[in-house]
C-alpha cells in the first residue's frame, strides 16, 4: 500500500489518465465534505438536525467510496478506496477549497452545503448521460441524494435568512465569507476538456449559469443579498489547499498511518 | 445560560408512513418541527432510514381529535353484540360453495 | 405518540383506591396502558424517570463512539460507525417522544440532563482510548443493552414498548459490527491484539454493572416488576448477558478479567467474582472520568443551537402569517 502511495506523489499524478484525475476530484470533494459533516455528530443544534447532517454525510461518504474505487480502477495500479483515502497527502488531494472549510456555525455549514449541493446536483444530472457507464451509474445514484441535499440545505438557508435578526446576520456572513470559494467549482482544465470532448463528463462552465440562477432564487427566498462580484480563490484541485485540510487528513488518516499494513 | 427555559421548542407533528404502495399510512411516531416542510424532512430523516416508506404524512399533533378513554365503553362496546355483522353468524350447509 | 394525558377531575380517596386496584389488575394481566388512560401518579413518575434516563443514555452514548468517527480506519468502518451513532440519536428521539406522552416536554428533560438532575447509564462516562473500544462498545455494551431492551419490549406502557420494539430491530446490527471489529483486531497484529485485550479489560466490569445493583439492593425494582414495566430482575438480565458473552469472548481468544469466572454445572450458569459496587456508585455520583465532558458537550450543543431553534420558530410563524394573509 505504502509503496503504491509513494508512486503517485508529486508530478507523476498529474500525468496519470484523465479519468483517474476526474474521479479523484469528485471523490475527494465527497470525502472531505462528508468528513466535515460527520464532525457535527453529537454537536448539532437539535437531535433532528444531528440525524439529518449524519444522513448527508453518509450519502457523501458512500459517493466517495464509489468514486475512489473507480478512480483506483482507472489508475490500474491496484489502489482501492482506502489506499486513496488514507495514503495520499495534501498535495495529492483534489477537492475544491469550499468543501475543506471548517464547519463554523450552523449557518456556515448550511451555506457551504447549498453552494456545493446545487452544483453537485446539476453536475451529476448531466453526468447521468456519460458515455462511461460506471460514471453514469454512480451519477444516477448521486443525483437523487444531491437533490435532497439541495432541498434540505436550501430550506434551512431560507429559514435562517428569513428567521430572526441574529440568524439573518449569521447567514449573510456565511454567504459572504464562502462566496469567493464558489468559482473553483466551475473551473475547467485540460483533464475535463479532454473527457468532455469524449462525451464522458459534462462541461462545468456550461453549468455555471444554472447554478447561479438557482442560488439567486434561494437567496431571494431567504431575503439574503448576493455578494458583490469579487476575485475568486482556487488551488484545491491542483493540490494547493488551505491550512485546514492537513489537519483534517491527520485525523482521518491517523490509524492506517500509525499502523502500516494493519487490517481493520 | 440556565436552560432553554421554554419557548424554544418546535411544535409536535405526528408521522404516518406508507410502507409500500397498496398499504395504508400507519402512525410511526412523532417529531418536532417548526414548519410543515421541516416536519416532512425530519420525519424522513428520523423514521425512514431503513427503507421504511414510500410516502409520508405529517400532521400537527394539535389537529388530531382523539376519543377519550372514559368514552371507550359508550363508543365501542355497542358494536360488541352485533354479531350478525360477521359472516360466521350465519348457518349455511358446508357443501354449498362460494358463500 | 403525542397524546397528552387528560387532566380529569381529581377522584376522591375511595375512587382513587378503586381506580388503582383496577389498574393493578389490568397490568397484572399483562394489559397495556396508553397515554390518556388513568394511571397512578407514581407509575407516571417512574416511567418519566426511566424513559428519560433511557433517552439520555442514547444521546450521551453518541459521544464515546462519536469520538472515533473522524478517525475510523477505513471508509467502510467510518460509514458504519456514523450510521450507528446516528441511530442512537434516533433512539434518543423515539424515547423522548415516548416520555412526552406522559406530559413532560423534551426541553424540560434536556435541561434536567444538562443541569445534573437526571441520570444516564454510567457506562458512557468511560473514555474511548483506542479503536478497539469501538469494537468493545458495539459488542459488549450493545449486547447488554439488547438483553435489557428485549425485556422492555413487553413493558406495560404502550409508547415505551413500541419504541423498544423499533429500537431492538434497529440495534441488531450494532452488536454484530462491534464483534466484527473485535474479530479483525484479534486476527491482526500483536499491537491490534493488545488493543483488543486492553479494551476487554477496561470495559468488562462496567458493562456487567450496566444492569444495575443486585436485586436485594434495588428498591424500585419490585414495584416496577409489579407494574410490568420490568419483566426481569437486574440479576436475571446480568446472568443472561454473561452466559451469552463468555463463549463469544472465547471465540475471539480474549481473556475475561475475572479470575473467579467459571461455569457452574449445578446452576447451568456462569458464576462471576465480586462486583465492585463502590466503583459503580462513584461513577453514578458524577466522579467518572468523562461525566463533566459528556454533559458539557450537551450544554454546548443546546446553547449554541438556541439561535437556530429560534430562527426556525420565527420563520414558521412568518410563514403561517403569510398563509393567513393570503387566505384573507
Amino acid at each position: 500500500m505504502s509503496r503504491s502511495a509513494a508512486r503517485c506523489t508529486g508530478t507523476k499524478a498529474a500525468g496519470a489518465p484523465a479519468l483517474f484525475q476526474y474521479c479523484l476530484r469528485l471523490g475527494d470533494n465527497a470525502l472531505v465534505l462528508g468528513h466535515r459533516l460527520s464532525e457535527w455528530s453529537s454537536r448539532a443544534p437539535t437531535l433532528e438536525i444531528d440525524i439529518a447532517l449524519s444522513n448527508l454525510a453518509l450519502d457523501l461518504i458512500g459517493q466517495a467510496r464509489m468514486l475512489l474505487s473507480y478512480a483506483g480502477e482507472a489508475e490500474g495500479a491496484g489502489r482501492d478506496e482506502d489506499a486513496l483515502a488514507y495514503h495520499r497527502d495534501v498535495l495529492d488531494f483534489r477537492n475544491v477549497l469550499l468543501v475543506e472549510q471548517p464547519n463554523g456555525d450552523f449557518a456556515h455549514t448550511i451555506a457551504r452545503h447549498v453552494f456545493y449541493a446545487v452544483c453537485a446536483r446539476a453536475m451529476y444530472e448531466a453526468l447521468c448521460q456519460s458515455r462511461d457507464t460506471t460514471l453514469a451509474a454512480i451519477a444516477a445514484k448521486a443525483v437523487k441524494e444531491m437533490t435532497y441535499h439541495e432541498r434540505y440545505a436550501g430550506e434551512w438557508l431560507v429559514r435562517l435568512g428569513d428567521g430572526t435578526r441574529e440568524s439573518r446576520t449569521r447567514a449573510q456572513a456565511a454567504i459572504d465569507r464562502l462566496w469567493p470559494l464558489t468559482g473553483e467549482l466551475f473551473e475547467t482544465d485540460q483533464v475535463e476538456n479532454e473527457l468532455s470532448a469524449r462525451g464522458i463528463v459534462p462541461d462545468m462552465s456550461g453549468l455555471q449559469p444554472l447554478w447561479r440562477a438557482r442560488i439567486e432564487e434561494i437567496l431571494a427566498r431567504a431575503t439574503l443579498a448576493r455578494p458583490e462580484e469579487c476575485p475568486m480563490l482556487s488551488g484545491g484541485r491542483s493540490g494547493h489547499h488551505g491550512e485546514h485540510l492537513g489537519h483534517l487528513l491527520a485525523e482521518l488518516q491517523y490509524l492506517p498511518r500509525a499502523y502500516p499494513g494493519a487490517v481493520w | 445560560m440556565t436552560g432553554k427555559g421554554g419557548g424554544h421548542e418546535w411544535p409536535l407533528y405526528e408521522v404516518f408512513i406508507r410502507s409500500r404502495q397498496g398499504l395504508n399510512h400507519v402512525h410511526a411516531g412523532s417529531i418536532h418541527a417548526s414548519d410543515p416542510e421541516m416536519a416532512l424532512q425530519n420525519a424522513r430523516d428520523v423514521y425512514t432510514r431503513r427503507n421504511e416508506g414510500v410516502s409520508l404524512w405529517v400532521v400537527p399533533s394539535t389537529a388530531i381529535t382523539a376519543s377519550a378513554p372514559c368514552d371507550r365503553e359508550a363508543l365501542f362496546d355497542p358494536a360488541g353484540d352485533k354479531v350478525y355483522r360477521h359472516p360466521t353468524f350465519y348457518d349455511v350447509p358446508d357443501d354449498v360453495e362460494h358463500l | 405518540m403525542s397524546e397528552k394525558p387528560v387532566a380529569g377531575t381529581v377522584p376522591d380517596e375511595k375512587e382513587a383506591a378503586a381506580l388503582e386496584a383496577a389498574f393493578d389488575a389490568h397490568v397484572a394481566a399483562n394489559g397495556k396502558v396508553e397515554p390518556r388512560d388513568w394511571m397512578p401518579e407514581a407509575y407516571r413518575k417512574t416511567l418519566i424517570r426511566q424513559i428519560s434516563q433511557h433517552a439520555h443514555s442514547e444521546v450521551i452514548g453518541m459521544q464515546p463512539e462519536g469520538n472515533w468517527i473522524t478517525r475510523a480506519p477505513s471508509l467502510r468502518r467510518k460509514a458504519v460507525l456514523l450510521a450507528k451513532v446516528q441511530d442512537e440519536a434516533g433512539h434518543g428521539l423515539y424515547l423522548y417522544a415516548a416520555a412526552e406522552t406522559l406530559g413532560v416536554s423534551r426541553d424540560e428533560m434536556e435541561d434536567a440532563l444538562i443541569e445534573g438532575r437526571a441520570k444516564y447509564s454510567s457506562i458512557f462516562n468511560y473514555p474511548t482510548l483506542t479503536w478497539a473500544d469501538i469494537g468493545a462498545i458495539g459488542w459488549l455494551v450493545d449486547s447488554a443493552a439488547i438483553v435489557n431492551q428485549l425485556a422492555l419490549c413487553r413493558c406495560s406502557y404502550g409508547p415505551y414498548a413500541r419504541a423498544m420494539i423499533r429500537i431492538c430491530k434497529e440495534e441488531s446490527f450494532h452488536q454484530r459490527q462491534g464483534f466484527e471489529i473485535m474479530m479483525a483486531l484479534c486476527n491482526g497484529s500483536g499491537e491490534q491484539k493488545r488493543m483488543a485485550q486492553d479494551a476487554m479489560d477496561r470495559w468488562w466490569w462496567p458493562v456487567v454493572m450496566m444492569f444495575g445493583p443486585p436485586d436485594a439492593n434495588s428498591p424500585n425494582s419490585a414495584q416496577s416488576m409489579k407494574w410490568r414495566i420490568k419483566h426481569k430482575s437486574n440479576d436475571e438480565l446480568r446472568q443472561a448477558f454473561i452466559d451469552q458473552t463468555v463463549p463469544q469472548a472465547e471465540k475471539l481468544g480474549l481473556a475475561i478479567p475475572d479470575p473467579d469466572l467459571k461455569w457452574n454445572e449445578a446452576r447451568g450458569h456462569y458464576d462471576i467474582g465480586e462486583i465492585d459496587w463502590e466503583e459503580f456508585f462513584n461513577v453514578v455520583r458524577g466522579n467518572g472520568q468523562c461525566n463533566e465532558q459528556r454533559i458539557e458537550r450537551r450544554r454546548a450543543a443546546r446553547d449554541e443551537g438556541l439561535w437556530v431553534c429560534d430562527a426556525a420558530l420565527a420563520y414558521g410563524e412568518k410563514q403561517r402569517a403569510r398563509k393567513r394573509r393570503e387566505a384573507a
